[in-house]
Parts: structure tokens; sequence; C-alpha cells
């Protein structure tokens, strides 16, 4: 693979990015808006001598990646949102079971079988989850071709340095779209799993990895444990873009695709002479509370912008809750259509107004 | 002069556990399986899988590498770590309930695909561990907590017949199906097993024995009248013996 900058449509940079992290063994089953990771990977995981696999479901991809990942190989799926919701049980038991693997999920428009345009519905279900337990499913969203190869980079690294599942979560936009990207160099160093995978009991004591736990106090350990690993990655490999934050007034909180189309009009706000910054998490979960209650405690109010009903928004307001009062408005819009430049800068415009006319009065407009 | 005739294998741990019910065939389904992997000489390259129901802490008991698969999914837990790692002796333990109720499409699936796995399933007409509920093999007639009045096929329809599905797929190598209910059918079952073994180390595609095996507790039996259960009326419908065989196919 060239390392030169090319043309590269979103699917096929996390494909190849997939097999330059020295991902071992890849299972999928078809879905659009994501379907080209899985035609890829067909062909260029035999050719790399590596294991491809056309699941029968989601429910026995997600179970296959449980199995490759327990071995202590590199292992992925990809899917997208009413077939990630099958996949929830597996990642719950993957998540318990403290198996390094890699989901990439390219968000559709739901609920149900919704439709192909791109959508950021499913923030909720990567985050939240819907498998049963505590626990969580750290998750990186990219905005851009580039950052979909360098965060499978990262997910590759972080599910193995933390034997945790990892997913990258991005949208149809970002799955379809082709732009200038350089496929780089896996950055990170391996990560010794021989510790603990299951390669056969020789010289050994015999291993077994599982989730179910009999002793009450041996099962709220585990769970304790789990959370003071998702501390850490928030500590140890938080990444996010903050963008004319300081001396900002309001603050426009967006992920994923809709982050640059709201940076552009953050941009054009500064142009105008609107006191406009961006934060843009990049690892959402877990969420950088702390992070957005210290910008929320410099500005005067903040906008939260997504292509759902207000997901994100509820991290935003429990970030700065008993913190400040300052308002958190939202401007979204669910499965169907981007927003453009011009309709965001129109939101920030009349948010901005509102905002700093309660604090300062019309006359400082 | 002391003789050795018997002893442990390799592959059941020095401090085993069992927490199965007087008169349950379970336990001597493990010890033959645990038998063949010593015989084979793969217990240091083995990797189990273990399934939900009764046979989910058969980690306790095999003294190999286990994982332990969500319910129904253990063929494709076990396709993904074969896959993986090929070098390694692949087997999974399930239930009837696990294997061909919620996980028959993992099953069909990974046995079509021929892959170089084992599979050892426990058939005793009932889900054992929630207390003897119906289940996919629950035979006509049968009581059980959800067929109070005995199994209706007008209700629940018919018993499922695993291994006569199994042998038509293109890719096991072996079928066979076995009871445990006396000394030479546990022997017929220890050979079949190590067949379904056999065909993985060949790479001839998946092997799988299905054992009708007791459940006193649940069919509300002794042992003895429960082993009489499998020999009339669960061999009547089962029928014992070999579906394919692709190993003496190929001598």
């Amino acid at each position: 693979m060239s390392r030169k900058k090319q043309l590269l449509k979103g699917n096929y940079a996390i494909a190849q990015a997939a097999i330059e992290a020295g991902c071992q063994s890849y299972f999928g089953y078809p879905i659009t808006p994501q379907s080209e990771i899985g035609e890829y990977l067909s062909e260029k995981m035999p050719e790399n001598g590596r294991v491809f696999v056309a699941a029968e479901s989601e429910v026995a991809a997600i179970n296959m990646l449980l199995g490759a990942g327990s071995t202590g190989v590199k292992a992925m799926t990809s899917s997208s949102s009413c077939a990630v919701a099958l996949m929830q049980e597996g990642l719950s038991f993957i998540a318990g079971d403290e198996i390094p693997c890699v989901l990439v999920s390219v968000m559709r428009g739901g609920p149900g079988l919704g439709y192909i345009y791109p959508s950021q519905g499913d923030y909720f279900q990567a985050t939240k989850g819907g498998g049963n337990g505590d626990y969580k499913i750290v998750t990186y969203a990219p905005s851009s071709v580039q950052e979909c190869i360098d965060l499978t980079y990262k997910c590759f690294y972080v599910s193995q340095k933390y034997r945790t599942p990892v997913c990258l979560l991005a949208d149809g936009m970002l799955g379809q779209m082709m732009e200038p990207a350089i496929v780089g160099e896996y950055p990170y160093e391996e990560i010794d799993q021989s510790s603990w995978a299951l390669d056969g009991a020789k010289n050994r004591e015999a291993r077994y990895i599982a989730s179910i736990d009999r002793e009450q106090e041996s099962l709220r350990k585990r769970v304790v444990k789990l959370f003071e690993k998702y501390n850490q990655i928030l500590g140890n490999e938080n990444l996010f873009e903050k963008y004319e934050i300081d001396g900002a007034k309001l603050v426009i909180t967006a992920f994923g695709s809709i982050a640059r189309i709201a940076k552009a009009a953050v941009k054009k706000a500064r142009k105008n002479g609107l006191k406009v910054g961006l934060f843009r998490p990049i690892l959402i979960n877990p969420f950088p509370e702390k992070i957005v209650a210290d910008i929320a405690q410099k500005v005067d109010g903040i906008l939260d912008i997504e292509l759902n009903c207000g997901q994100m928004l509820q991290d935003i307001k429990s970030s700065v809750a008993g913190i400040t009062t300052i308002p958190i408005e939202f401007f979204g819009r669910p499965a169907g259509m981007m927003m453009t430049v011009e309709e965001i800068y129109e939101q920030i415009e009349k948010t901005y107004k509102k905002i700093v006319e309660k604090k300062y009065g019309t006359a400082c407009i | 002069m002391e003789q050795l005739v018997y002893k442990k294998p390799e592959s059941v741990k020095d401090d085993f556990k069992v927490s199965f019910c007087p008169g349950c065939d379970h336990g001597v389904a493990y010890k033959i399986l645990a038998e063949v992997l010593d015989e084979l000489g793969v217990r240091e390259k083995t990797i189990g899988v273990a399934s939900v129901g009764c046979s989910v802490f058969s980690y306790d008991y095999f003294n190999v590498d286990m994982i332990e698969a969500p319910h129904g999914r253990a063929l494709a837990v076990a396709t993904g770590v074969k896959r993986s790692k090929p070098d390694k002796v692949v087997y999974t333990y399930q239930g009837d309930g696990d294997l061909a109720s919620i996980g028959m499409g993992e099953t069909i699936h990974a046995m079509t695909r021929g892959e170089k796995v084992t599979a050892i399933c426990i058939n005793n007409t009932t889900y054992g561990m929630t207390g003897g509920q119906g289940g996919p093999t629950t035979l006509i007639g049968q009581v059980t907590t959800t067929t109070p009045k005995g199994r209706m096929v007008e209700q629940s329809g018919y018993p499922i017949k695993i291994s006569e599905i199994l042998k038509e797929v293109d890719g096991t190598a072996f079928v066979a199906r076995v009871s445990l209910d006396t000394p030479a059918a546990i022997m017929n079952a220890k050979k079949c097993i190590k067949k379904a073994f056999e065909v993985q180390l060949k790479g001839l595609g998946a092997g799988f024995v299905e054992i009708l095996a007791t459940c006193p507790t649940n069919w509300k039996m002794t042992p003895q009248e429960a082993h009489e259960r499998v020999r009339t009326q669960m061999a009547e419908v089962f029928k014992l013996g070999i579906f394919k065989d692709r190993l003496s196919e190929a001598q």
C-alpha cells in the first residue's frame, strides 16, 4: 500500500487500516453503508495470509470475534445500526471477559431498518449499549477519512493494551465519501497477549475465560476493575479537538461527521465577529466530562449539534450539572439529510444572539 | 504387587469439580471426552468451548484452556478460535437446547462451512439447568414444566432430530448418535467421540456426536429408570448409530 496521499473511500480506508494494524481475523455480514469493508477484506485478508469469514449473521460474527479475540490475535468485525443491535449480547460478554477486539460501526438512519442515510442515531447504542450489565464499549468517533485510518489504529492499540472491546463509530457519510488521505504505518507498539490468551495449556495451568462468576464479592470486584480500566483509558487515551475555544462566549459541541460541518460554520461565525468555538470529543465513551465542565465554566452557553434528536446532548448536560447553569441549546436532525454550513451558521447566529442578549443586553450585539 | 489399572486422565483437573445430580450422564460424558483427549495426546493444544446450561461449568473439570460462549453461540466462538489458531484442537460441549434450539443457526452454518472442530451435544430432552422445561428434543407426550399435559404436536410440533439433519450437511465428516446406558454403550460412545476428533485432526471437516443422556432429577426418575427411558423411549425416536464417517470412507 502506498504511503502517499491518495483519494480514498472511508470504508476502504478503514479496511486497509485494519490490515496495516495487523488484524489477523475478520468476521462480518453485509449491511449498507459499510459493506465495502467486508468486500475489500474478503480479498485482502487471504492475500495476506489472514482470516476472512463471511458469518451467517451478526450474532455469529460477534461471537466469532469473541473466540478469535480470546486467542490474543487482533480481530475485527464491522456492521451498522440495526445489525450492531444484534451484537449487543456478544459485546457484553466480550467486555465482561476482557477480550480485546475492534467493532467498526458505520451508522445509518433508524429506528428499525430506517435507511442508509448518514445518521448519528446510534450514539446511545455505542456509548450506553444494549447489552446487559455494567460495562462500557470504548468508542472513538472520526470526522474525516484520515481519522478513519488513524483511529482504526488507535482502536486496535487501545483494545490490545487494555484488553477491552473498542468501537470505531463512523457514519454513512464517512463510509461512503472519498477524500485525500494517507494510510501510514501502524504507529503503536505491539502488546504481548501471551500472559492470558488461550493457546493450549502447555507447560502451564489451564486457563479459562468466562463472564460467569458465582461469588458475589468476586463479581463485584470484576465490575469495579472494568470501571477502573475505563478511567485509565479516559486519562491516558483521550482524544478531542478544541477550536477557537479561548475567549469564546458560545461553544458548539459536536462529534463525528457533523462536527466538521459545524467547524466550517464556526469559522464563518468568527469571520463575522461572533465569539464562537468548537469542542469535538473524539473519544466519546468514556465521555470527557471534566473537559466539558471546564469549558462550560468559561462560556455563556453551549449549542450541541447532532444528526439525531439529542443523544450526546445528555452527556453534555450531565457533565455540567451542578457546575454551571449556562443554557445548553440543541440543534439536531434525525436521519435523512446532512446539515449545510449555512444552516448551522444560522443556528449559531440565532443562539448567539439569544444567549448573549440575555447576559449583556441588545446593545452589546 | 500393586498394579495400576486406571488413573485420572491428565485432561481432568486435579481439583476438579462437578455439580451434576446423581444419575446424570454428564459426568460419564465428561470422563470419556477427557480420556479421548489424553489418548489422542492433544490436551496441551486443545481449546474447549463451554456453553450455557448444565455444561456451563465444564472448565471446573477439564484441564484444558476453555472459553465460555453465550447461549447457543458455542460453534461461532469455536469458529473464531479455530480460524485464528488453526493448529489448535477445538471442541464445543453443548446441551440440546443450546446447540439445537437457540444455537441451531450457528450449528448448521459452522457445520456447513466444514469448520475443523468437534461438537459434543448432550441430548436429554429437556432444559436441565433451568428446571426441566420442554425443549427442541422433548418427546411427544413427555411431561415437562412447560408441557404439563405432555408435548402435543398441535402445540409444540415435533422433536428435532439433530444427527439426521447434520448428516445431510456437506461440511460434516463424522456424525453419530450414542448413549451411555450400558458399559458397552459407553465404550462405543468413547470410540465415536474419538473419531469426531480424528476427523478434525485430519482436516476432513466437522465432527459431531449426539449423546442421549439422562436427567433423572427433571424426569423424576431413578437413575435406573432414566437409563431404561433412554434405551426404550428415546432410542426409539432418536435412532442410535453412525450416520456419517468420512474417516472410514477415506481409509
